[in-house]
């Protein structure tokens, strides 16, 4: 090994998914003991570049990468995630993976266990050895007691405190002799603040005995107080890559969502509206991953109204939970009058209107026509294109009129299509996602919620769909509610955003402001921003 | 040949080999001394008998609840209303009708216990409805001794009390379908024309109930719940109407079936009726989230073509009983096929 080289250096690396370039000539070292903070908006390239290090068999399924990767000086190439454990790189994840049925120390030692050699060794080979229990205790607690816990190494996974998991995990990485290399992702996602605390705590007296840390986070706060260095990726590049003396969170949160302003026109003139369309309060939504806690907010009548935030925090819980998707609690009111929640078709009926994120799963029926899937709610909620027969005893689809319809909005919304008849699964996705505007649309709503409206769907095609948006707000005056993680999009077109953080609004901005105030309360330090500075 | 091949590819290979293979049957008939005539008579026949319950197919696997295996519990109600018909000495066309309306309730209410269960078990409808239907036929067999029926040409003559295995309707409607507007040509051929016009109203209703707003929404629950949910559908309000109508049917369908074959056959005969109505949909064209009334119309025919066809013409060429083995063969074969092949909704 040559001395002074870094423990890993990460050169020139580029990968592409389909032509979509995720990361463009990354590079960075990692010194002995070192914290690096890697810091990122969702999609910025942070989970495809752990991949990529970890040898996931994903990266080499789309066609490999770009650049080499060397550890102490040493190329590497990690054919799997095997050859990764074997070079001394440990990985803690977001989500735990850990045997709930298992004891802590079972866990921690788990495919390493300490053997006796039995009898029927000479016969079977290794694997009819017998587990030494002791041995594999007092390995379990030696690396728990390096982490500067307590946790009773007898203690099932399955009745632990999250926090408590999360060590466990860490201890395993630990408990290998040659990890030297450990990467977290999002850690402190599931602690409280005080575990978060200890985690920190604890990841410095690793760093301290020479372990190179990279600790992936969102919370810029945690990024600051731990991290030697920062490194900001932002769209498949690296932005800044500078050590941690003197950094404000305000600098490290523009370079985080900041594009140039030049990139971004925002469309709308600061325009004034009088009128409550739709007033919130203490609005709380189950939905699994976007939990929603306590939100309350106004929207008002013709105005465009933006929710972003990250992945996970909540904002499109909101959307769902007011069209009734999922579980709700809370007061939500359409101009003055009460929208019972949990209800979808009340909400429709009462004039408003979901586009989802999930347009597979929700937004279409995949199966079906375009007349079908553009007609299929107005027909529900309103009754529209049907047709009595038999003296009005009995009503049929009216295929016409279904018909009739779709060929209006194809033409309107251009959508590329071969018929009316086509099923929608044939389709582009930006194609399907007009075909889900077109279903809205259809229903003339007072309130149109629109969510994720451009995921999954190319640059053209997006430029498309909110200029659709922005045209049928200004045209009808409708009053429309999006959702998005693209925060650029949103001050595109918004009238006000509000930021969601933690299934709670940080706060509301006009779209002319700082970039750095929006990636502020992205990054949930509001209010710990105060108390640190 | 490029129309040819797509052609193949919409129809299937397994249809066109049971199409080829009910054909040569025909050709073949003549050569053993059997008659055509006589064959075409019996299969619109069986067709007719069996048509209803492959209908019954139909709603169940538009709303996505899968193919019936519990249509055991539409039999059934339609088995009570035959009986309660003969029981009130009900004679004719109002024995029959009145037959019917008797096995409504019943159906109404056992295919309302059964939506709900299979609404707690979504994902897993087909294997859940099968037990279901078994084990229902297996309670109805102690209800058929112990039911205070009290009509002597149906319950056993030296205990006095229980219902017959086969109780025949000779005195009370029986044909009444069958011989309505019946047109005999020569001494072989009879067209059953009532029977496959009372098929041809309810096949009729259910085209026009899958095109009702009712019916969409139904069918879009069967493509998409989650989209159907989101445009404010009850899914399991539809799930529950099509498992209903699924059930009435498998009741008429039974009432039909036994005013033509001239028995109502109790205790485990229902079991052996379930299968050959899930093939022959199957068979016309079905998968198991969609189908038509083209698939109902083509997999009777063909299916009970095939029924009615091997015992004639394979027995007399063979000299042996290989009916029963075919039929099993081809109904299994079939139903094992489909569910190798199911296509998940595109999600």
């Amino acid at each position: 090994m040559m001395i002074g080289s870094p423990l890993l250096s990460i050169e020139h690396i580029s990968k592409e998914f389909y032509g979509n370039v995720v990361l463009h000539d990354v590079s960075f070292d990692l010194q002995r003991g070192e914290i690096l903070g890697l810091v990122g908006e969702n999609g910025a390239g942070k989970t495809t570049l752990m991949r990529i290090l970890f040898g996931m068999p994903v990266i080499s399924d789309t066609g490999g990468f770009q650049g080499t990767i060397k550890i102490a000086g040493n190329p590497v190439h990690f054919a799997s995630p095997f050859d990764a454990l074997d070079a001394g790189l440990g990985m803690v994840h977001q989500e735990f993976s850990l045997i709930p049925g298992f004891t802590t120390t079972e866990n921690i030692v788990l495919n390493r266990e300490s053997m006796h050699p039995s009898l029927l060794n000479d016969v079977f080979g290794d694997r009819m050895s017998i587990l030494d229990r002791d041995k594999m205790r007092e390995r379990a607690k030696k690396a728990i007691e390096k982490l500067g816990v307590e946790i009773d190494p007898d203690m099932l996974i399955s009745e632990m405190p999250v926090g408590h998991k999360q060590f466990t995990e860490i201890a395993r990485e630990i408990d290998r002799e040659q990890t030297q290399i450990l990467i977290l992702d999002e850690p402190t996602a599931v602690l409280t603040e005080t575990e978060a605390e200890v985690l920190l705590k604890t990841l410095k007296r690793l760093a301290q005995e020479g372990i190179g840390i990279i600790f992936i986070s969102h919370r810029l706060q945690e990024v600051l107080t731990l991290a030697d260095r920062i490194i900001v990726l932002r769209d498949g590049h690296v932005v800044q890559n500078v050590p941690n003396q003197e950094l404000g969170i305000r600098d490290v949160a523009s370079w985080m969502v900041g594009r140039s302003m030049k990139e971004t026109e925002i469309r709308s003139e600061p325009r004034s509206f009088s009128q409550i369309a739709l007033q919130v309060r203490h609005l709380r939504v189950d939905m699994p991953g976007e939990a929603v806690q306590d939100v309350s907010f106004e929207v008002m009548q013709g105005e465009i109204f933006g929710i972003g935030g990250l992945a996970g925090q909540g904002k499109l819980g909101i959307p769902n939970g007011i069209m009734g998707l999922f579980p709700a609690s809370g007061r939500v009111e359409l101009k003055g009058k009460s929208v019972p929640l949990n209800n979808p078709a009340k909400a429709l009926s009462m004039g408003m209107a979901f586009v989802s994120e999930d347009r597979h799963g929700v937004g279409l029926l995949l199966d079906e026509s375009l007349e079908w899937n553009i007609a299929f709610t107005g027909m529900q909620i309103q009754g529209q294109y049907l047709k009595k027969i038999l003296g009005n005893l009995f009503s049929l689809r009216d295929e016409k009129a279904m018909q009739a319809l779709c060929e209006e909005y194809i033409q309107l919304l251009d959508i590329k299509c071969t018929s009316t008849k086509q099923k929608a699964k044939e389709l582009s996705g930006g194609n399907q996602q007009k075909v889900c505007l077109a279903k809205a649309f259809s229903l003339n709503p007072t309130l149109l919620f629109v969510s994720e409206p451009t995921r999954g769907i190319d640059v053209g095609a997006k430029k498309l769909v909110l200029d659709t948006l922005h045209h049928y707000n200004l045209d009808f005056g409708t009053t429309i509610v999006i959702s998005s993680s693209e925060l650029e999009e949103l001050r595109s077109i918004c009238d006000r955003i509000a930021i969601v953080d933690e299934g709670r609004i940080a706060g509301i901005l006009p779209p002319t402001a700082d970039i750095s105030e929006f990636g502020l309360l992205m990054s949930g330090s509001r209010v710990r921003e105060a108390i640190h500075g | 040949m490029d129309r040819l091949k797509t052609f193949i590819q919409d129809f299937g290979w397994p249809r066109i080999i049971i199409f080829l293979f009910l054909v040569s049957l025909f050709i073949m008939a003549p050569f053993v001394q059997v008659r055509i005539d006589a064959s075409i008579s019996d299969v619109l026949n069986r067709f007719g008998q069996n048509a209803i319950m492959v209908l019954a197919m139909v709603p169940m696997i538009q709303s996505g609840c899968g193919l019936n295996f519990g249509l055991a519990l539409g039999l059934v109600s339609g088995l009570l209303g035959a009986t309660l018909s003969l029981e009130f000495e009900l004679i004719g066309i109002a024995g029959f009708l009145g037959a019917i309306a008797l096995a409504t309730p019943f159906s109404i209410l056992f295919g309302w216990f059964y939506a709900k269960l299979l609404n707690k078990v979504k994902g897993e409808e087909m294997t859940i409805a099968m037990y279901v239907g078994f084990s229902f036929i297996m309670f109805m067999c102690i209800l058929w001794l112990i039911l205070p029926y009290s009509n002597p040409t149906m319950i056993w003559g030296y205990a006095g009390k229980g219902l017959r295995t086969t109780i025949s309707v000779e005195n009370y409607w029986l044909r009444i379908l069958n011989n309505f507007l019946a047109i005999r040509i020569g001494e072989f051929f009879i067209f059953p024309t009532g029977l496959l016009l009372f098929v041809g109203l309810f096949a009729a209703m259910m085209w026009l109930f899958l095109r009702s707003k009712t019916g969409t929404a139904m069918t879009a629950v069967g493509s998409n719940p989650q989209f159907a949910r989101a445009s404010g559908v009850d899914v399991d309000k539809m799930r529950t109407i099509s498992i209903i109508i699924s059930t009435f049917l498998g009741a008429v369908g039974i009432i039909v079936y036994q005013q033509s074959f001239g028995f109502i056959q109790l205790y485990t005969a229902p079991s052996p009726m379930v299968f050959p109505a899930v093939a022959a949909i199957l068979i016309g064209g079905a998968t198991i989230n969609k189908a038509s009334m083209v698939n109902v119309l083509v997999g009777t025919i063909l299916f009970q073509g095939l029924l009615t066809m091997t015992p004639s013409v394979i027995n007399s060429i063979l000299q042996t009983d290989m009916s029963e083995v075919i039929r099993i063969i081809v109904s299994n074969g079939m139903i094992l096929y489909a569910l190798t092949r199911k296509v998940k909704v595109s999600k």
